[in-house]
């Protein structure tokens, strides 16, 4: 057991009935360094996370959209950051954050289930592999850093592979989150018995395991509890945290901010939980794939290509700058005439940043993580 | 029409992700009655009512004894999670009965090959209520549905109807164990000893029966036959669980937790009940009462009606309670006869799923549709029931639970099932694609919008939420 029952407690969780703990090895004295990985499912926005609001094509082609950052921190020339990321522009201004652009891993298509088994798995195809780049990498790190949990009820995809590896759940029933009741919504518009039962059900539910609900508090929430997670000298040294809600193909603005924020948040937890030893942490932010370079008929964008990828901590290789190949947001620059062109690989850049936060060998990262590439 | 789909879910418990097609859907639910297990694996290993009996003896004197010694007990962390009324029975080994006959129901109801006879099981169980919510029988619910009800669903009613009732869950649930004959040989000695003795009738059972296992309410029986009727099953009582004058009496081979006659509490004399006269000796009386009134007009009549509601809906076409009933009353309570003429009507088939799966149905369908574990090895049976708004067992009242849509359908009990189903989604994750279930569970039921909504979830997790939270899935 990493963690001692008064410190789950503590954070306001008890051990889910559904993951057992496995037994770890206690890990020796000193800074190990840690490693979050913050799965965004539904395809994030990359282009409203960090957009090119330099690039002569953006405000044409996201119209309506097109302000969606006023008022975000200028990273650089061409980039400005979400408004609502304000931890982030503090992590940036101290080169503790790093945004990778017009990224993909080597999914082509733009189907959730296939992209995130690509992301999670690290294999060319979709379904081709039954572990994950993050339980790969445990078999390259030392006992002392090799301790891993998900904050899910069941190890997601990412974290599978030899080394056994714990989940944590609240005890109580999660509420569905806000993504899934707007679908359950459209789903039961049309039902006459399922229609009235839903809307009065809506109104008085909170959306409490929702990372944008609550003002971005429930962010902070999870974040406190990750940080509580991995904080203690036994506590656990890799995490993966899951997050929906990305899949903004209406009301982008008001749904991607409330993300944000909440994903603001959580990483500030983080940050502000780990205390010194956030100096060897690398939290990494990655999603599917991108979205549509132009926006739709409401308010939102449609399943894309190429996106942004996050990292944070206290070691960058890269921190306070934002690295792209910049393809151009004008049409003939776009793949397949619609989405932001992947111009550098995601796996590739992740690897880079696993083999420089661990000292490792990056063809040896490359190889283990993503062996097909 | 959606015929594969009512055979599975209508009838059946839902399809299982193993389930090879359906060809002939009639076909295979008239199958089902001829390969019914009555006492499958995980029922047949449950322990039976001697060990139940001596748990509720066992608790009955540690709570004698808790009360001398700490009248206040602190609570574990497990027990201040609990629902009060078991968290009242968790120092004992009762509620071990009540949990692991509620894993084995679920357990079998989850991997048979017969689902539509264990929805008749579960039909039957409830139409005989037992509540678990005295301290007595709540050990012997389950016993009641495995002992009582599953061997005799595919007989006569009349049989069914009387190991139903003579089984001690209802003779403890619905007061028979202390119903004496007024002008018993035991009662009238009692009343010789002490003037205010309170050796009484005890009406409950027989008014139960022939209000809601037989007859129906408002069917023409009056207070005097119900009187009559309770005299008639005086004698009837359990072995070894009461305190009073009766266990005295007890034979000397009855083992605690057996059902008993006792010829000493039964009322002599002839009873009239419904206009006829019984004078059969002791036991025999009650049984020839029983047997009359399960093959009474108003008892087939209200059989039909029930068993049709459950395959069709909140008002069952009178065509179908017609044909069901004349086939009751022609058989003499046959009841595989009864379940093949509804198999062979075109009533249950009619018409897209409207009825509101029960949270039962509900829970069952899914986790029948996943061919990983929907929940973990130690989670707690009843409290899933408990939170989904359905206790197992305890309805609450003898009637049972209702078989309407407004039942089950309220709001606070939709977002139950949409968060248990993203919970159990949740566990499952990508190891299950929804886009391949989905037709397969929901076969000719699924429409284009539930097709394209599963398709464009934003995660193979949330997929398999919208599976299960489907307004197709949510009904039979």
């Amino acid at each position: 057991m990493i963690l001692s029952r008064r410190s789950i407690i503590l954070s306001g969780i008890t051990v889910a009935a559904a993951g057992a703990m496995p037994r770890f090895a206690h890990a020796a004295a000193g800074t190990p360094r840690r490693l979050v990985f913050v799965i965004q499912r539904g395809a994030a926005d990359g282009l409203a996370v960090v957009a090119p609001t330099g690039d002569p094509a953006f405000a044409a082609a996201r119209r309506a959209l097109a302000d969606e950052t006023s008022g975000g921190a200028k990273l650089d020339g061409l980039f400005t950051l979400h408004p609502a990321l304000v931890t982030g522009a503090s992590l940036f201004a101290a080169k503790q954050a790093h945004f990778a652009h017009a990224v993909a891993t080597a999914y082509r298509d733009r189907s959730h289930f296939d992209g995130q088994n690509v992301l999670e798995g690290g294999a060319s195809r979709p379904y081709e592999r039954d572990d994950g780049w993050v339980g790969r990498l445990l078999t390259l790190l030392p006992a002392a850093e090799r301790d891993a949990i998900a904050i899910a009820p069941a190890v997601p995809l990412a974290l599978r592979g030899t080394v056994p590896v714990g989940t944590y759940a609240p005890s109580r029933l999660p509420q569905a989150d806000a993504d899934l009741i707007a679908r359950l919504t459209a789903m039961y518009e049309g039902d006459a018995l399922l229609r009235p039962l839903w809307d009065s059900a809506v109104k008085t539910q909170e959306l409490a395991s929702d990372i944008g609900g609550n003002n971005g508090r429930n962010g902070a929430e999870l974040g406190k509890l990750a940080a509580s997670l991995m904080l203690p000298a036994d506590g656990a040294r890799v995490m993966m945290v899951e997050t929906g809600g990305w899949d903004t193909h209406s009301a982008q603005r008001g749904r991607l901010a409330a993300q944000l924020r909440g994903l603001d948040q959580l990483v500030g937890a983080l940050q502000t939980g780990l205390g010194p030893a956030w100096a060897d942490t690398l939290v990494i932010v990655a999603t599917e794939f991108g979205r549509t370079v132009e926006v739709n008929g409401t308010g939102g964008t449609d399943h894309g290509t190429a996106s942004t990828a996050m990292f944070f901590g206290g070691g960058l290789a890269e921190g306070g700058r934002v690295s792209a190949d910049w393809p151009g947001l004008a049409v003939p620059a776009r793949y397949e005439g619609r989405d932001l062109k992947p111009t550098r690989s995601l796996e590739r850049v992740v690897a880079g940043a696993i083999a420089h936060h661990y000292d490792l060998d990056p063809a040896r990262v490359g190889k283990t993580l993503y062996p097909d590439a | 029409m959606s015929t594969h789909y009512l055979a599975a879910n209508r009838f059946g418990l839902g399809r299982r992700w193993d389930d090879p097609a359906i060809r002939d859907p009639r076909a295979w639910l008239t199958r089902q009655l001829g390969a019914f297990d009555p006492a499958p694996a995980a029922i047949a290993a449950l322990p039976g009512r001697a060990a139940i009996a001596a748990a509720y003896l066992g608790y009955r004197e540690d709570r004698q004894a808790m009360r001398r010694e700490a009248p206040d007990m602190p609570m574990s962390e497990e027990e201040k999670g609990m629902d009060p009324e078991l968290r009242r029975l968790s120092r004992s080994e009762i509620r071990r009965h009540y949990v692991d006959a509620a894993g084995a129901r679920l357990a079998n109801a989850v991997a048979t090959p017969t689902p539509f006879a264990e929805r008749l099981t579960h039909f039957w169980a409830n139409h005989f209520a037992v509540s678990a919510d005295k301290i007595t029988m709540i050990g012997f619910a389950g016993n009641h549905e495995f002992e009582a009800i599953r061997p005799n669903i595919m007989g006569k009613f009349a049989d069914l109807l009387i190991a139903a009732v003579r089984h001690p869950a209802m003779l403890l649930y619905l007061d028979q164990a202390q119903s004496f004959g007024p002008d018993s040989p035991v009662a009238q000695r009692v009343q010789r000893r002490q003037k205010q003795a309170k050796l009484g009738l005890n009406e409950n059972l027989a008014r139960e029966i022939l209000e809601l296992h037989t007859l129906g309410v408002r069917t023409g029986y009056t207070q005097a036959d119900v009187t009559a009727f309770a005299k008639a099953l005086t004698g009837l009582t359990v072995a070894g669980l009461g305190k009073g004058a009766g266990q005295r009496l007890m034979p000397a081979d009855a083992r605690p937790g057996d059902t008993v006659f006792i010829a000493q509490l039964h009322e002599p004399g002839a009873q009239s009940i419904l206009g006829k006269r019984y004078d059969q000796p002791g036991a025999r009386q009650g049984e020839a009462v029983l047997r009359d009134l399960a093959v009474h007009p108003a008892t087939a009549a209200h059989i039909a009606t029930k068993l049709a509601r459950h395959f069709t809906g909140d008002t069952p076409p009178p065509a179908l309670v017609e044909r069901l009933t004349a086939d009751f009353r022609q058989t003499g309570g046959d009841l595989p006869s009864l379940y093949r003429a509804l198999i062979a009507s075109p009533e249950p088939w009619a018409g897209a799923p409207t009825m509101f799966k029960s949270p039962w149905d509900w829970a069952v369908s899914t986790m029948r549709a996943l061919k990983l574990p929907a929940i973990g090895e130690k989670q707690n049976v009843p409290a899933i029931f408990t939170q989904l708004g359905q206790p197992l067992w305890r309805p609450g009242s003898p009637a049972g639970y209702d078989d309407l849509v407004a039942t089950w359908a309220g709001s606070a009990a939709l977002m139950q099932r949409v968060e248990i189903a993203s919970r159990i989604a949740g566990r499952i994750g990508d190891r299950v694609d929804a886009r391949k279930l989905a037709p397969l569970i929901l076969a000719d039921a699924m429409t284009p919008d539930i097709e394209q909504a599963i398709a464009r979830a934003d995660s193979p997790g949330q997929a398999l939420a919208m599976l299960f939270a489907s307004p197709v899935f949510l009904r039979r």
